[in-house]
């Protein structure tokens, strides 16, 4: 039937189908600011204002809504102003990958319209409607109470983009006092920067907050066919039998795939280096399913709707076959087999045949000689959960061919070369024949480092011709995506009662579920990464990774981090109590210095060989000393209540940046007539802002704007080689390919310019958009690039540039929290979390605090509230938002983000990373500040009232 | 509703009677091989084959098409892999450059050569005058259609 919506003030007669949701009529026509995030109404995505009340359209059947005043972001801009709102959100990192931004702005317009003066506990509660799974919510926060305050006419200088505090600058940057000193050999440039080290706007912030049509489901295809997935009730089976026919049968169905109609191919859906460390062990549909969500068969029809009845039409018989969900169960003789097909192969200890998906050792000097030579000895065991990356946006991906029959993959990945190599020989073609377009991503976090659908929409399109989209529900994101590994990791550890650390040992069982994606990886990142923080004689590190039936894990920011962090974290906290230190000061006598050798760098590799690594910087110190202060760590913190317990904890983390040896970036630049560059990079920006910050490193080095750098980012068609954004590589191997390239035009910018001065080349200075000689003549890059385009000696300025590394310089991290036990009922509540880091040169401040706070606040779920539980047979029982519990602004903690600069010598401008460290402290500061309240040690996370509760009254 | 065939499968659009059938066949049918080049079936970019005619279709109103069989040529050869002998021939010969007026071509030249299989230069020449070309001069056009004619495959 035909209803009326009057949406942004326009009448619209849309046709619309009972079943029909508003989501669906507003994206169709044309308002694709409003987003899919969950169809339950919980994520908030695709929030707009109804007759001016923030309402979710996912659960709201357009019909139902004939007749009313819609409000979509859309209608905010006023003659090309942005709304006050758009505005202050564009000005600061308030978007990061700015899916749920739309939703955040309408939700914060309808609190305005009605309250002009909120509190920010009101704008928190406004904004709870909507999750954001990037910012951690503070710098939203802060945007609508200055957006508030324009409005009502009292911003002074309203539009100056505010620059954010929380940056200790480096030495040698002039920028400030209480500078740290360190390592002369660690130099950072003298030249006082001008765009490096700026909060300048986002350079994509602008589409983002207006709604445009950026990501990849915000575009048509004339013929689309919507594809979906069957998945596995079982949690381990065979497929005895499959018969689609009544599903083909069925009007409107283009296509029923199952693993009778493809070629069986082994590849793995981690998205790494060729050749990747993970097993092949994955086909696109197989003979066996070997967890609940696994796949079965495919479907592409003419409406979702018709896929979805598609789906209930193929028959399949399945023989159970016993299931195993424990790691350690599996590992152990006459387990089940999870992957007993012959054609699965892997290294690093694979042997299908005892479900070891990955087996590490790693030592350094004699851990029982160690063990030996200490006063106190220390053991316990740990377990950390399965959890889940949740970007609002699920894996989507539409294929089709293009007018050369070649296969074009729009798709939201974090990996788009990764994609097109791997999926290529699933599809049987060459990757040639394959283009792969990086669109806008609603963020990643790791899952998107997975190649998880592009390959079934790829056949889909191959069988039928036609453009085929398949895009999960959140209900098949939970369950068939991928996760976190949970292990249980055992520690051993000497200590003199000086404290000396004599032996330090972690032994793991990590529990990668089906399939063995990220498996070696991940887990050798666990001990390379948390075993090395500290200095010890006698480190061992020894895991095994099972095969289970439950969903697999994979890649998730932080990848092994977090959950070796929470063991050596709150184990160092029992060893510094055992020889009656503080904490803190136990920490700082071992953790590395600069000047120090990584410890485990050279023994433990991703996949390969590794490669020793000296500590050049290292800013724990500075970071202590900043969260001491900040969290009043000698102070009494006095509880709220007669139930209640107040303690402090502390934690401290050291990640890696890039992958030594293995990450690769590539960057062009080429110069327009106006001055103007294009930087095509395949960096991959998944809200990070990487985009921006590439911009501003190529602005630095050719002295103009940010704003004058076209950055296109990423098409494996245009833009040059990347390994994609995941361990924390981006800003130091794609910038430093970025810096590179930059330079080579900055010296073809001189040569021409040298010649129209008439002055040598390298006498010339690049800066505000010109270049000058020494006596101040100048000409403008515009001048430069018409005279090299168009009149004299006419060439292309232009340059292509790669960079990798050898070495990973550490970021540091120092987390503190401040935490409330109710004793009754074993409610944790944190009332403050304050984390430093030290991630080197800060290109910009507000996006790396973005980082960090946003970081905080999925490791804050991590340590309290997030896990994926299961039933006796393998299946989530809490696949949605509403279960499975993500942060929302109202729920947040006090957080307190802060940046100590050091100065690396190995990045461009002395960059390290910031991205996954923040993912690291959060757990174990809580849990070391449940000790310090209670006298109890929580040995598990997450840390919910019920765990906590049974852990006080044990001690009882 | 107007209802009709399309290379072979049944069509129904909601379009106003007179609205030409080269914009319903584009807008609406997403067969976007005929061009619209004059508007005024001076040029033959446009032209598709109704029940075996060639005609130009920025002059046929979507009304005068009910229950016709309408073939464009998208209809003709089975895809850029089981390519027609036409337009076989026209990859071997280098008969397009631009590609503009290529589909146009290819589908009087499928005209022509159903009903007269076996024609000669003159004929081709004749079959083929309804359509203009700016870029080749016509020569390999001319030489692809006969080509395709003798059931060449070189």
């Amino acid at each position: 039937m035909r209803i009326e919506l009057k949406i942004n003030g326009r009448r619209f007669t849309p046709e619309v189908a009972p079943q029909e949701t508003l989501l669906t009529v507003l994206r169709r026509e044309g308002f694709y600011s409003v987003k899919h995030g969950c169809d339950t109404g919980e994520c908030g995505a695709c929030t707009v204002l109804i007759n001016g009340k923030p309402t979710t359209t996912c659960n709201l059947l357009a019909m139902q809504v004939a007749g009313a005043a819609v409000e979509t972001v859309e209608g905010l801009e006023e003659s090309g102003e942005l709304h006050p709102l758009q505005e202050r959100f564009a000005q600061t990192a308030a978007v990061q990958c700015g899916f749920c931004t739309p939703a955040m702005i309408m939700a914060a317009k309808a609190l305005l319209d009605e309250n002009p003066t909120p509190t920010e506990a009101e704008v928190r509660r406004a904004l709870s409607s909507t999750i954001c799974r990037c910012t951690g919510y503070k710098q939203p926060v802060e945007a609508v109470l200055r957006a508030a305050a324009d409005l009502r006419g009292e911003s002074a200088g309203a539009g100056a983009e505010p620059q954010p505090e929380g940056v200790t600058p480096a030495e040698g940057t002039g920028a400030g006092g209480g500078a740290p000193s360190h390592d002369p050999a660690a130099v950072l440039t003298r030249t006082p920067l001008k765009v490096v080290g700026k909060s300048v706007r986002k350079v994509d912030n602008n589409k983002l907050v207006t709604g445009r049509p950026a990501f990849t489901d915000d575009i048509e295809h004339r013929g689309m066919l919507h594809a979906r997935l069957l998945l596995s009730p079982h949690a381990h089976a065979l497929i005895k039998r499959i018969d689609a026919s009544k599903a083909r049968a069925l009007p409107g169905v283009h296509a029923v795939l199952t693993h009778q109609d493809i070629p069986r191919v082994s590849f793995t859906t981690a998205g790494q280096t060729w050749p990747e460390p993970s097993p092949y062990d994955t086909r696109s549909l197989d003979n066996k399913v070997r967890f609940v969500g696994d796949r079965v068969a495919a479907v592409a029809a003419e409406t979702p709707e018709i896929a979805e009845e598609a789906l209930r039409l193929i028959e399949v018989e399945y023989e159970l076959l016993p299931a195993i969900f424990d790691p350690e169960e599996a590992l152990k003789p006459g387990a089940p087999i999870i992957h007993d097909e012959p054609d699965c192969t892997g290294i690093g200890g694979y042997d299908a045949t005892k479900n070891i998906a990955a087996e590490i050792h790693a030592q350094v000097g004699n851990v029982e000689q160690g063990l030996a030579e200490a006063d106190i000895v220390i053991q316990r065991t740990y377990k950390v959960p399965q959890v889940q990356q949740t970007p609002i946006e699920t894996h989507i991906c539409i294929t089709r061919l293009d007018e050369n029959n070649r296969l074009e993959v729009r798709t939201s990945t974090q990996v788009p070369f990764h994609v097109r190599r791997i999926i290529a020989p699933v599809l049987g073609l060459r990757p040639s024949q394959i283009r792969v377009i990086k669109p806008r991503i609603g963020g990643g976090f790791g899952v998107k480092q997975e190649i998880l659908i592009e390959d079934i929409a790829g056949h889909l399109t191959l069988k039928t011709r036609r453009p085929v989209k398949l895009e999960l529900t959140r209900e098949e994101e939970f369950r068939a995506s991928r996760s976190r590994h949970p292990q249980i990791l055992r520690m051993r550890t000497g200590v003199k009662r000086d404290g000396t650390l004599t032996a330090h040992e972690m032994v793991v069982v990590a529990n990668t579920g089906g399939y063995g994606s990220h498996a070696l990886t991940v887990q050798s990142n666990t001990g390379s990464k948390a075993m090395a923080l500290y200095n010890c004689p006698n480190i061992r590190f020894d895991c095994k990774t099972a095969y289970t039936n439950l969903p697999p894990a994979g890649a998730f920011r932080g990848y092994g981090g977090p959950q070796g962090f929470f063991a050596v974290e709150c184990h160092l906290d029992e060893v510094a109590n055992a020889v009656g230190m503080d904490p803190l000061a136990f920490r700082l006598k071992n953790c590395l210095k600069t000047g120090d050798i990584h410890p485990l760098a050279a023994a433990l590799g991703e996949g390969r060989e590794g490669f020793e690594q000296r500590i050049e910087s290292c800013g724990l110190p500075e970071c202590a000393e900043f969260g001491k202060t900040e969290i009043k760590w000698d102070d009494m913190h006095v509880p709220s209540g007669l139930t209640k317990r107040r303690g402090l904890g502390v934690a401290f983390a050291m990640h890696g940046t890039a992958i030594p040896g293995v990450d690769m970036g590539a960057a062009s630049i080429k110069m327009n007539d106006d001055g103007s560059f294009n930087l095509l990079v395949g960096a991959t920006d998944l809200g990070t802002g990487s985009d921006t910050i590439m911009a501003q490193l190529a602005a630095e080095v050719l002295g103009i704007k940010p704003e004058e750098v076209l950055v296109y980012s990423s098409d494996t068609d245009m833009t040059p080689f990347d390994t994609g954004a995941y361990a924390s590589s981006t800003t130091y191997i794609s910038g430093g390919a970025v810096v590179r390239a930059a330079e080579d035009v900055a010296g073809q910018i001189q040569a021409v310019a040298g010649a129209m001065l008439d002055v040598p080349a390298d006498d010339l200075e690049l800066r505000d958009g010109r270049v000058y000689a020494n006596d101040g003549s100048s000409v403008t890059l515009s001048e430069v690039a018409l005279r090299s385009l168009h009149q004299h000696d006419q060439h292309q300025i232009a340059a292509i540039a790669s960079k990798m590394s050898y070495d990973s310089p550490p970021p540091f991290a120092a987390t503190f929290a401040d935490v409330e036990v109710d004793v009754e009922t074993g409610e944790v509540q944190v009332k403050k979390l304050v984390m430093s880091v030290d991630a080197g040169r800060i290109v910009n401040p507000a996006l790396a605090l973005g980082q960090i706070e946003g970081g905080m606040t999925q490791a804050l779920g991590y340590a309290v509230s997030e896990e994926m539980v299961y039933d006796e047979k393998g299946l989530m029982v809490n696949p949605n938002f509403r279960d499975y519990r993500v942060f929302l602004a109202d729920e947040m903690p006090e957080i307190v983000a802060h940046l100590v600069e050091t100065a690396d010598p190995f990045g461009p401008y002395g960059v390290k990373a910031v991205a996954e460290i923040p993912m690291d402290g959060v757990a174990p500061a809580v849990a070391n500040a449940i000790y310090a309240a209670t006298g109890v040690r929580m040995y598990e996370i997450p840390l919910t009232p019920e765990r906590v509760w049974k852990a006080l009254h044990q001690k009882e | 509703m107007i209802s009709f065939t399309v290379n072979g499968r049944p069509a129904a659009v909601a379009v106003p009677d007179a609205k030409p059938l080269l914009d319903t066949l584009r807008d609406d049918l997403g067969l976007t091989g005929a061009k619209e080049c004059c508007g005024k079936g001076e040029c033959g970019s446009c032209t598709v084959l109704m029940d075996g005619e060639p005609v130009c279709a920025c002059l046929v109103f979507t009304a005068q098409a009910r229950g016709v069989e309408i073939i464009t040529v998208e209809g003709i050869g089975g895809g850029p892999e089981q390519l027609d002998p036409i337009q076989a021939a026209f990859v071997a010969e280098g008969a397009a450059q631009c590609g503009y007026c290529t589909p146009g071509f290819i589908v009087a030249a499928r005209a022509l050569l159903d009903k007269n299989p076996h024609p000669t230069a003159a004929e081709i020449r004749r079959g083929l005058a309804g359509n203009l070309c700016r870029c080749t001069g016509y020569q390999k056009i001319l030489q692809a259609v006969a080509k395709a004619a003798e059931g060449r495959a070189d």
